[in-house]
C-alpha cells in the first residue's frame, strides 16, 4: 500500500488508512485503454463496420455504374427520406419511447399537406406550416397519452399507426371525391420560391461550373449527369448533424440520455422528463411532415400507402445505428449510417444479377445481428460480466 | 458547541393507524457524522424520508439553521441544504461520470445565440471534486456503469456536496457493499465531514457507524432509545439496545460472537 499512497501526499495529509485503500483500488488495476477499444464502445461503430461492410460488398459484386456520382445519389435519396425519419426515431429511442406511427403519420401529413394546397387553396408557405404544425400536435398527443397514462408508447403508437393511416384514407376520400390519391400540388407550389428549399437540386450552378471544368461526367451536350444534389440529401446532412450537435454537445443531449436511461434517476436529478419526452415526440412527427412534404413535392401528389412500414424501416435503421431498445444509448450519426447501408442495398442490388427481393431478407438479418452487437457493445460500456 | 444545522423536534408521523415515528428528536451539527441506527422496520427510513421533505410530518417542528421550516416537497429540503444519497442513487449507468455528476445543472457557454454543455469545464471540475473525494478518475467519459458500487456512492456524494449540501442524508449506503467499497464510503464520509458538512449515517452496521460516527441516536419501534456521544457506549451496547437487548443475547450466545 506504501508505495501507491506515498505518490499521493495530499491524500496523506489525512492520515486516513481507508483513503490510501481508495486511492490503491482506483489505480493499480485499471488498464490503459487502447484508441481500438475506445472506439469500440462508440455506439455508432456498429453501422459504420456495417456501410463498409456492405459498400466492399458492392464494390465486387455492382456494376461499376453504382458508384460513380450519378449511381450515389440514386442510393443516397431514398437513404435521405429514411434517414430522416431514422434520426427522429433513434432520438426518441434514445429518450426511452417509440413511434411505430411515423410511417402513417407521412401519409397522414401528406394529405394535410396536399389538402391545404389544393382544397383550400393555401400558398406554399402557409400550407407547410400547417403541416408541421398538424404534426407537432399529432406528435404532443402521442406524448401525451403515453406519459399521462404511464402505458408502454409501443402500444399507443401502434393504436396512431392505424389510426391515422385510416384518417389519410378517410381524409383523401373526401378531398378528391372518392379517390385515394390527391393530384395536382406541382401545379400549387410552381414558382414559389420557398420551393427550392423543398423539391429539386440544391448547387446545381456549382455542378455546371464542375461539368464545365472537366471536374465531372456529363452528357454529349455538356449538361452535367448530375446537376445537383436533390434537396432531400441535404435536409438528411442537415438534420444528423443538429441532431448529433444536442446529443453530445448541448445540455438537452444529456436530458435525453437520462430520460431513456432512468427516468426516475433524471427527474430525481431535476431533469424536466416529461417535457423532454413530450418534445420528441412532437420532433419525431415533424421529421415524418418534412419527409412527407419533400417526397409529396417530388411526385405532385400524395396517396394513402405514402409511408407504409416505414415506422420499422426508420427503427432498424436507428438499432443498427447503435440505439438500444430499452432507451438511454444510441446516436443520431449512427442513424444516418445505418440509413444509408439501407438506401445502398435498395438500390444496389438492382446493379447486380441478385434478385432484389432479397432486400427483405437482408433487412431482418440485419436488425437481428445488429441488436445482438448493440447487446455487446453495453455491456463493454457498462463493465457488465 | 456550535448550533446545529438541522433540527427536528419531536416528530410524529402516522399512516393511517399505524404510528411510525411516535416523537423522534434529532439534530445534525456541522462537521459531524451522526449515525441514525436500527433495525428493519424501526423507522429510520420514515424519519429520514421527513427530513428531506418526502413526507410531511403528523406532529413536530423541524428547524434549519435555526429557522423552522415546512417542507412541502424533496426540492424544498434541497434548496434547504438538505441533500440525500438515495439507495437507488439517482444515476444513470450508460452515462459517462461527468454527465451524471451535472445532470439537470449542467453548465452552459453562450455562442451567440446558441448555448452549449460547456464539457471542458465540467470535465475539470468533476476530475478535481472526485480526486477529492479520494478517487482518480482515468477519465471522466467513462460511464458510471463501470464504477464499482462504492466509487457511484462517492460521485453521489461529491455532486450533492459540490451543489451545495449542508447537510448530506446517505441512506444506508454501505448495506450493498464489500469490505473495501465500505471503506472508501466511510472515508469519504470522512472528507465530508471535514468540509463542514453535516452527515447523517443511517446504517444498522454498528461496525461501520462506529468507524466514522461523531453520535449515535438509535431508533427503536419509532421512539428514540437516546443519542450518544462517541465514546461514551461500546459496539456492544448499541446493538443490544438495536435488537431490544435480551433476546439477541442469547442469541448471540448460541451462535458464538457479535452478529
Amino acid at each position: 500500500m506504501g508505495g501507491v499512497s506515498a505518490s499521493l501526499s495530499s491524500m496523506q495529509t489525512e492520515g486516513n488508512k481507508m483513503s490510501d485503500l481508495a486511492v490503491e483500488s482506483a489505480d493499480e488495476r485499471v488498464k490503459k485503454i487502447s484508441l481500438i477499444s475506445r472506439l469500440m464502445k462508440r455506439p455508432e461503430l456498429g453501422a459504420i463496420a456495417g456501410l463498409a461492410l456492405v459498400t466492399i460488398f458492392f464494390l465486387f459484386t455492382a456494376d461499376s455504374k453504382m458508384f460513380t456520382l450519378a449511381g450515389i445519389m440514386n442510393f443516397m435519396t431514398p437513404a435521405a427520406q429514411l434517414g430522416i425519419l431514422a434520426i427522429g426515431a433513434a432520438l426518441l429511442m434514445i429518450g426511452g419511447e417509440f413511434d411505430l406511427s411515423v410511417g402513417s403519420m407521412v401519409a397522414f401529413t401528406g394529405l394535410i399537406f396536399g389538402a391545404a394546397m389544393v382544397t383550400f387553396d393555401l400558398p406554399l408557405f402557409a400550407a407547410i406550416i400547417v403541416t408541421f404544425m398538424a404534426a407537432a400536435a399529432m406528435g404532443a398527443l402521442n406524448g401525451q397519452i403515453v406519459i399521462r397514462t404511464g402505458l408502454p408508447s409501443f402500444i399507443v403508437t401502434l393504436a396512431f399507426l392505424f389510426i391515422l393511416r385510416g384518417l389519410s384514407l378517410v381524409g383523401l376520400k373526401a378531398a378528391t371525391g372518392g379517390s385515394t390519391q390527391l393530384r395536382g400540388i406541382r401545379q400549387e407550389f410552381e414558382g414559389s420560391w420557398l420551393a427550392e428549399f423543398f423539391s429539386g437540386e440544391a448547387f446545381t450552378p456549382l455542378f455546371y461550373w464542375l461539368a464545365e471544368s472537366g471536374w465531372i461526367d456529363t452528357f454529349k451536350s455538356g449538361k452535367p449527369k448530375v446537376d445537383g444534389i436533390p434537396v432531400d440529401i441535404i435536409w438528411f446532412l442537415l438534420l444528423a448533424l443538429v441532431a448529433t450537435w444536442v446529443l453530445l454537445r448541448s445540455r438537452y443531449g444529456s436530458w435525453i440520455f437520462a430520460a431513456g436511461g432512468d427516468s426516475n434517476a433524471a427527474s430525481n436529478s431535476g431533469v424536466p422528463v416529461r417535457k423532454v419526452k413530450m418534445y420528441l415526440f412532437m420532433f419525431t412527427a415533424c421529421c415524418a411532415a418534412l419527409v412527407a412534404i419533400l417526397t409529396v413535392m417530388d411526385a405532385g401528389s400524395t396517396d394513402a400507402r405514402r409511408g407504409f412500414q416505414k415506422e420499422f424501416e426508420a427503427i432498424i435503421a436507428a438499432v443498427i445505428g447503435g440505439c438500444l431498445l430499452t432507451g438511454g444509448y444510441g446516436s443520431a450519426i449512427g442513424a444516418f449510417f445505418g440509413s444509408i447501408i439501407f438506401g445502398m442495398v435498395l438500390i444496389g442490388l438492382s446493379y447486380t444479377n441478385i434478385d432484389q427481393d432479397w432486400y427483405l431478407v437482408f433487412l431482418g438479418s440485419m436488425l437481428l445481428i445488429a441488436v445482438l452487437f448493440n447487446n455487446m457493445i453495453r455491456k463493454r460500456v457498462t463493465g457488465e460480466r | 458547541m456550535t448550533s446545529p444545522i438541522v433540527e427536528m423536534k419531536n416528530i410524529e408521523k402516522h399512516f393511517g393507524s399505524v404510528i411510525a415515528l411516535a416523537g423522534v428528536s434529532f439534530s445534525v451539527m456541522p462537521g459531524e457524522v451522526h449515525c441514525l441506527l436500527g433495525d428493519n422496520g424501526a423507522g429510520k427510513s420514515t424519519f429520514i424520508k421527513t427530513m428531506s421533505g418526502v413526507h410531511k410530518p403528523s406532529k413536530g417542528e423541524i428547524f434549519v439553521d435555526g429557522q423552522k421550516q415546512v417542507f412541502e416537497s424533496p426540492r424544498d429540503a434541497m434548496n434547504s441544504g438538505i441533500a440525500t444519497v438515495h439507495q437507488d442513487l439517482a444515476m444513470i449507468p450508460l452515462m459517462s461520470i461527468t454527465r451524471n455528476f451535472w445532470l439537470g445543472r449542467e453548465p452552459v457557454k453562450k455562442f451567440g445565440p446558441i448555448s452549449y454543455f460547456d464539457h471542458k469545464y465540467a470535465n475539470e471540475v468533476t476530475m478535481e471534486e472526485m480526486s477529492k473525494m479520494g478517487i482518480n478518475l482515468r477519465e471522466p467519459d467513462q460511464a458510471v456503469g463501470t464504477l464499482s458500487g462504492g466509487e457511484r456512492q462517492t460521485v453521489a456524494i461529491a455532486r450533492a456536496v459540490y451543489f451545495g449540501a449542508k447537510v448530506l442524508i446517505l441512506d444506508e449506503p454501505t448495506s450493498a457493499l464489500g469490505v473495501r467499497q465500505t471503506s472508501n464510503v466511510l472515508s469519504t464520509m470522512d472528507k465530508v465531514r471535514k468540509k463542514g458538512v453535516g452527515v447523517v449515517f443511517i446504517s444498522h452496521n454498528v461496525r461501520h457507524a462506529m468507524a466514522v460516527g461523531d453520535r449515535f441516536t438509535v431508533l427503536n419501534r419509532g421512539k428514540t432509545l437516546g443519542t450518544a456521544k462517541k465514546g461514551e457506549i461500546t459496539a456492544e451496547e448499541l446493538q443490544d439496545l438495536m435488537a431490544g437487548g435480551q433476546e439477541l443475547a442469547s442469541l448471540e450466545a448460541s451462535l458464538g460472537g457479535t452478529v
